[in-house]
């Protein structure tokens, strides 16, 4: 796959509240089908369709335990510690940035130069 | 004092490295001096306005008890109706100086402690502010991308541009 389709793969399969709860939970714990159903309260086959498009997109993988098919999140996938500090890094410099506009409001206010 | 001393507004002048394994230190220069600096971490009317992640996010709650031992709860939310929050503890708070506390988030089951240490330095007529915090584990890590996946989509994009 093209890195253009995979970011849209990706996407796609994020851009769903369910699945993005169901990352969420597979974050905690590797989980089978019957077991993500339970506390979703959807059918087996509904969760079955949003596991086969998180699949797809790369973000889970399945394992073979017997007759179990349990879940978890790919490591290659929302896993890697880049991603995660690419987002601490941006949501930090937006911080920053209105803290700078805090801060000179607040020396505004000491020098009584506010309207 | 003129605007003229104010450095111009990019985003280049914070720095963010891991430190081995499991520490992330952060630096970024403020023009306001150390005092100002301390008070927007811990008056809850100035964290209110800054403390607030990627656009659209706000924290409708933000409980600052900023004394030794003295607890404090954030919580945002955003236009869809996410929302997570977090709590934590001050373990010690050196006026103008230095913070140390220890915060978990609630994704909605609360991640390990996290021990974040913050100290602002004067730097000529400014501060200079290092955070040093620990690298949550590659599950919490996850968990924090699921949920705020506008964080995790804008990061992507960032990341892209780098490869074009």
């Amino acid at each position: 796959m093209s890195l253009a389709s995979t970011l849209d793969a990706t996407f796609s399969a994020l851009a769903d509240p369910t699945r993005r709860a169901i990352l969420s939970r597979l974050a905690k714990s590797e989980a089978t089908v019957m077991e993500l159903a339970k506390p979703f309260e959807m059918t087996q086959p509904a969760i079955s369709q949003h596991l086969k498009v998180l699949e797809d997109a790369g973000l889970i993988v399945r394992r073979v335990d017997g007759t179990r098919r349990p879940r978890r999140l790919a490591k290659a996938g929302i896993e890697a510690t880049d991603q995660w500090l690419a987002m601490l890094r941006k949501a930090l410099e937006k911080n920053y940035d209105r803290l700078d506009d805090v801060l000179a409001g607040m020396e505004q206010h000491k020098r009584g130069e506010k309207r | 004092m003129t605007t003229k001393t104010m450095p111009s507004k990019t985003t280049s002048k914070m720095t963010l490295k891991t430190e081995g394994d499991i520490h992330i230190v952060v630096t970024r220069r403020f023009a306001a001096p150390p005092e100002a600096v301390y008070r927007a971490h811990t008056d809850p009317k100035l964290i209110q306005k800054w403390l607030l992640g990627p656009d659209g996010w706000t924290m409708p709650v933000c409980i600052n008890q900023a004394r030794p031992g003295g607890k404090f709860r954030y919580e945002w939310t955003n236009a869809k109706g996410s929302g997570f929050h977090i709590t934590g503890e001050y373990v010690e708070l050196q006026p103008y100086s230095r913070i140390v506390h220890v915060e978990r988030m609630h994704l909605p089951d609360p991640t390990p402690d996290n021990r974040v240490e913050t100290r602002f330095d004067p730097d000529g007529t400014g501060t200079m502010m290092t955070m040093r915090m620990t690298l949550p584990d590659a599950q919490t890590r996850a968990a924090m991308l699921a949920t705020g996946m506008e964080h995790g989509m804008e990061a992507s994009y960032v990341r892209l541009e780098g490869l074009i």
